[in-house]
């Protein structure tokens, strides 16, 4: 008997760590994404037209991948993470 | 002559179409890391994916209008707009509760299937002709081997494996789109025939 409850106890320690790791996962891929358009934006600066707008017309002005991708990550990381977490760890405590 | 004039390059239309690929891929790795009955706990999240698709298959049309300068252009786009808002339309149905049968999800692998032979037959020149002729073999090679996920996803649903390998689909997808460039070599190569190279 003993030894059932304590396998379902570390067996719930497992699971919550578990969790913990998804929380952080899906708290990390904002940030991540944000980092890889930035050095994207470090190695090639040239695809970041508003650095040097001069001459550059209304699409080349409108279009920056490195800015989407960060943007991107941030956007993520301020509306969609919060809200997966937060279920995340009310499905955790029921 | 004014219209083109006003439309903007082809390559900025890959990265606007990398940037949705990006977005549904976070969230769909996000969904694949959580498990399906946290990520549908929110009725918004649980429509996104659906949306998304209906949505990107709906663009293709002004693309095929607007961006195609050949009847195998046109057959291709018009065949991919289609599939997509087909997965779209049956992922929507099943989100909702009116579609039952699970199999509906395997319009997603055939979305993807015929998504990756659209890329691969509007490319008609070879692999190292110039970026865009790699961006477009790589895209289609890479829909078609990554049917394989939303395919066996639609078997087992709750896998990590699958549902991380379907998000990471698109996520690789929107790299390669990024990388697209109207006019541009790759690995050093650039045909004479393919024009001259800009930024």
């Amino acid at each position: 008997m003993s030894s059932t409850v304590a396998t379902e106890s570390s067996s719930r320690t497992r699971s919550r760590a578990r969790r913990s790791g998804r929380a952080l996962a899906v708290l990390l891929l904002g940030p991540l994404t944000a980092l890889a358009g930035l050095a994207w934006a470090i190695l090639q600066p040239w695809r970041v037209t508003l650095l040097d707008p001069e001459g550059q017309g209304f699409w080349w002005l409108l279009a920056q991948p490195p800015l989407y991708v960060i943007a991107v990550g941030l956007l993520f990381h301020a509306l969609v993470a919060p809200g997966v977490v937060a279920d995340l760890e009310e499905e955790r405590a029921e | 002559m004014t219209a083109l004039a006003l439309m903007p390059p082809a390559e900025h239309v890959h990265w606007w179409f990398a940037t949705g690929f990006l977005i549904l891929g976070l969230c769909l790795l996000a969904r694949a890391i959580v498990g399906p009955a946290v990520w549908d706990r929110r009725a918004w999240r649980r429509y996104l994916w659906p949306t998304v698709a209906f949505l990107m298959g709906i663009l293709m049309w002004p693309v095929m209008v607007f961006f195609t300068n050949s009847t195998l252009h046109v057959l291709a786009h018009g065949s991919w707009a289609q599939v997509m808002m087909l997965a779209g339309a049956a992922e929507l149905g099943l989100a909702a509760g009116k579609l039952r049968d699970p199999r509906w999800h395997l319009t997603v692998p055939l979305a993807f299937i015929v998504s990756g032979a659209a890329f691969l037959v509007h490319e008609q020149n070879g692999w190292l002709y110039s970026r865009s002729a790699f961006v477009h073999h790589l895209a289609g090679w890479l829909l078609i081997g990554g049917a394989v996920f939303p395919l066996l996803a639609t078997f087992r649903p709750r896998s990590l494996a699958y549902n991380a390998g379907f998000a990471a689909v698109f996520i690789v997808l929107a790299t390669v789109l990024y990388a697209s460039r109207d006019v541009a070599p790759i690995f050093g190569h650039l045909s004479p025939e393919a024009g001259v190279p800009h930024r």
